[in-house]
């Protein structure tokens, strides 16, 4: 359900700068705190792209993991859990450095 | 703006700076070596969701009107505490609903004669009923409420964990009802929503005695994945802990 709303939002980017133009691929990058499943999204775009403009045209996602500078040690640490704290000293007086990315960075045209 | 590269295994990507990997390989000499244009957009996925969430806002605000987007899951008792919240704040603010639900009046129609001006947005408009509100929706519901003579307006999110959390709707504050009967585990399950609260009514509390539930370990969740969120326990049923809600709601509204 959220990755065909986030389906449809990455479409309607799309849309607006390929402005009539044919779209070979979608490059999106996605941070892991956004909850989205990277085969429910490429499904999705399959689904409401059919019929349309953008059939055929690739999404390609690139997950960035969820990173987090620790105020109080200074360590970065990679999160496995949602839980936004240090993994050495389990501060959570942390930085979010990564993990919250939701961006369409670019399309690729068809040659003309 | 970041370059674009291809590798010799074919992928190929942009960055903004070079802490992503090691580059010894790959082509870094121009911007596209495939022949094909490729058009730079860089845009967040939801900008335009929240452009036109921010004209919601600059129009509340511009009517004098302070907004709390409200979520939960379905059947978590939003609209019962709704109910309890008209009566009990019915003489102090003036409050506006707006009801989001995929199908039916029939949450709108419990809210009916409390004193609230209340507007229905169904969303099965769409491709079987989108499960979120999104700031066009609230758009057009907003249409429907006399702004002008509003002190709050509640926004009722469709009965849904994930995907409210990601569509701001033009809101000055977030608002979660969650039930205990749906289980300690709730916040590291569906982080998105949890981070996005600023209160979250824990609801169902006159429960307890009759559950399993482990409310220490919960609050412990709610604690790793959020922990600025204010935390209020509640019964919509009994009305325990609905006047520390209506507290929080008048603080919201600046009254």
């Amino acid at each position: 359900m959220h990755e065909l709303s986030v389906a449809e939002a990455i479409a309607g980017a799309v849309n607006r700068h390929a402005d009539g133009r044919p779209v070979t691929s979608v490059l999106v990058r996605i941070g892991h705190l956004r909850q989205v499943v990277p085969d429910a999204l490429a499904f999705s775009w399959q689904m409401i792209t059919t019929g349309s403009e953008l059939e055929g045209s690739v999404l390609e996602i690139e997950s960035v993991p969820a990173t987090v500078a620790c105020r109080a040690c200074g360590a970065e640490s990679t999160l496995d859990m949602p839980i936004v704290a240090c993994s050495q000293c389990f501060s959570r007086d942390v930085e979010l450095l990564t993990g919250e990315e939701f961006t369409v960075v670019s399309l690729e045209l068809a040659e003309a | 703006m970041g370059r674009f590269h291809r590798h010799p295994d074919g992928t190929e990507h942009e960055h903004d700076h070079d802490g992503g990997h090691g580059h010894d390989v790959g082509d870094h000499s121009g911007y596209t070596e495939t022949g094909a244009a490729r058009v730079m957009v860089l845009e967040n996925i939801l900008s335009e969701n929240d452009r036109v969430a921010d004209e919601n806002r600059r129009d509340l605000r511009a009517a004098g009107v302070r907004t709390v987007n409200l979520m939960s899951s379905p059947g978590a008792g939003k609209t019962t505490l709704l109910r309890r919240t008209l009566v009990e704040l019915r003489d102090r603010l003036r409050i506006g609903v707006l009801e989001g639900d995929i199908a039916t009046s029939i949450d709108a129609d419990r809210l009916e004669g409390l004193g609230a001006a209340v507007s229905l947005v169904n969303t099965d408009k769409g491709f079987g009923g989108e499960c979120h509100l999104d700031a066009t929706m609230v758009r057009a519901g907003l249409a429907r409420l006399p702004l002008a003579d509003l002190d709050l307006l509640l926004i009722e999110n469709v009965g849904n964990l994930v995907c409210p959390a990601e569509f701001a709707v033009g809101e000055d504050a977030r608002a979660m009802v969650y039930a205990i009967t749906e289980g300690e585990e709730k916040p590291l399950k569906y982080p998105v929503m949890f981070r996005a609260a600023d209160v979250v009514v824990v609801n169902k509390i006159d429960l307890l005695p009759h559950l399993d539930f482990d409310l220490p370990r919960f609050l412990a969740n709610l604690a790793d994945v959020n922990p600025r969120a204010t935390v209020i326990q509640a019964s919509s049923r009994t009305g325990e802990g609905v006047g520390a809600w209506c507290d929080w709601l008048r603080a919201a509204a600046g009254r």
